[in-house]
């Protein structure tokens, strides 16, 4: 990828191209089993970075920025945050 | 071409007509204001097609100033002290958009005390947002920096805005002869402006000066100093064409006897014409004394530094600005270049005129005087002295 000169962006919905999951230094984990798929978390995630599983919530690591509102919020413990390391 | 005797400041306003800007967005402020006063009057009576713009503020005139560049068309302002301090966080926005803005400042104490009168601390506060740094010595110069500021800021090596400095009043509001060049002219030497890269355009919509993370930022910074050191060839090779044009020759560095010179002055601006008197004098009787002055301040033009500083054996650093708890700008720069020769002149740092305050060639007398001390002794004792300073006053 080569930078532009005076920082140009000349297409339109290239924000896709930026993950911004690498800002996260704790990451959600579902339990498949706990998860009773209420969708709380989906609710809840502001990134929209949890999506409706077949079987339960999966987290978008590509966004996710490891905020742990969706750990917080689920009722089953479904959801536990687990430290990022290399 | 035709002579006339006109002020500095109408000297910038007669540069920026000349190169045809199609908007100029500029807030009054002394001892600048005549500059956007005789733009206003040339747009008024039809002499310069462009739209003028009243704003509130010289954030808001070097914005609007932004903003029209990126449409892709050429554009000037003009201030002074605390309108380019005002100006000081889109200074840095329009250099990092690669929008070569070109604008005239009146240079003038930055307060507190409010003061109106001339030094270069206002423009020295801007010399790292990344714009090419003019000081001119007299109108003429004035003038023809503003020509040449353009070309330069425009050329695809570069894309840096620029300004050009004048001291305040001395040059300002003081009338002298200038050499006007004609419209047919300027056009043969500065073309009808063309953005390089896309501009602003509802058919193609684009982002500029977008976001930059972590993963992109320095990467910028680092194409900003790439096109400085680029800059200087062009600069060079700019300052020759408007001599091929209108015999009249720029240096980066002009050398006023400087070839023999065992005490060589470092000077920038109007202080410079009086520094050259000085000179004059001061070699009838004897002591080899000359004068560079720094018409470019950015890019620092260190290269030609170095060479001009390999006979002289004392650089005595004329400053009209002064970073607190340092030294002058000049100074710092300046030896920091010369910290790569092998044998390098003792280097000392005065400081002059701050606030307006008069400089006159006894200030040079005394400076070479001083100067020559250090040539007997072999040492700086004193590497930073304030010339004219009443120390009784001090409480």
């Amino acid at each position: 990828m080569k930078i532009s000169i005076g920082a140009r962006v000349e297409e339109a919905g290239s924000s896709i191209k930026y993950k911004t999951g690498g800002w996260r230094s704790y990451r959600p984990v579902v339990n498949k089993d706990k998860c009773t798929k209420c969708w709380l978390c989906y609710k809840y995630c502001p990134d929209a970075a949890i999506e409706k599983g077949k079987d339960c919530a999966v987290i978008d690591y590509d966004y996710c920025k490891g905020c742990g509102v969706c750990a917080k919020e689920c009722k089953f413990e479904a959801i536990e945050m687990v430290p990022e390391v290399k | 071409m035709a002579w006339r005797i006109i002020e500095g400041n109408q000297a910038l306003a007669i540069g920026a007509k000349l190169c045809r800007p199609k908007v100029i967005a500029s807030y009054p402020i002394t001892p600048s204001t005549h500059v956007p006063e005789t733009i206003s009057e040339f747009v008024a009576d039809g002499e310069l097609k462009a739209d003028f713009i009243n704003v509130e503020s010289e954030q808001s005139a070097i914005s609007a100033c932004i903003g029209a560049q990126a449409t892709g068309v050429r554009t000037f302002t003009a201030t002074a002290s605390q309108g380019l301090a005002l100006m000081h966080e889109m200074l840095y926005i329009a250099s990092g958009m690669r929008l070569p803005i070109v604008i005239g400042c009146a240079n003038r104490a930055l307060s507190a005390p409010i003061n109106i009168w001339c030094d270069h601390s206002d423009t020295m506060a801007e010399r790292d947002a990344g714009w090419l740094q003019f000081y001119a010595e007299n109108n003429q110069e004035a003038l023809d920096l503003v020509l040449q500021a353009y070309k330069i800021a425009e050329n695809k090596e570069v894309l840096l805005p620029g300004m050009v400095a004048i001291d305040a009043y001395t040059l300002t509001h003081t009338f002298e002869r200038v050499d006007v060049p004609s419209q047919a002219e300027v056009d043969r030497f500065l073309p009808p402006y063309k953005p390089l890269y896309a501009f602003l355009d509802p058919e193609k919509p684009i982002t500029q000066g977008s976001f930059g993370t972590p993963e992109h930022y320095m990467e910028f910074k680092y194409s900003q100093q790439k096109a400085m050191e680029a800059s200087k060839e062009i600069i060079d090779q700019v300052f020759k064409e408007f001599d091929g044009k209108f015999k009249r020759r720029y240096h980066k560095i002009e050398k006023y006897k400087a070839d023999d010179a065992e005490i060589l002055l470092l000077t920038m601006g109007s202080m410079s014409g009086t520094a050259k008197d000085a000179v004059d004098r001061l070699r009838e009787k004897g002591i080899k004394v000359g004068l560079a002055k720094f018409t470019v301040f950015r890019p620092f033009p260190a290269k030609e530094l170095i060479e001009i500083a390999k006979r002289p054996k004392v650089l005595a650093v004329v400053d009209r600005n002064i970073s607190l708890g340092h030294k002058g700008a000049l100074f710092s720069d300046a030896t920091s270049a010369l910290a790569s020769m092998e044998r390098r002149p003792l280097t000392v740092n005065f400081i002059i005129g701050l606030g307006g305050r008069d400089i006159s060639p006894q200030n040079f007398y005394e400076i070479v005087e001083k100067s020559e001390k250090i040539l007997k002794k072999g040492k700086v004792e004193k590497e930073l002295e304030w010339i004219g300073v009443k120390k009784e006053m001090i409480p």
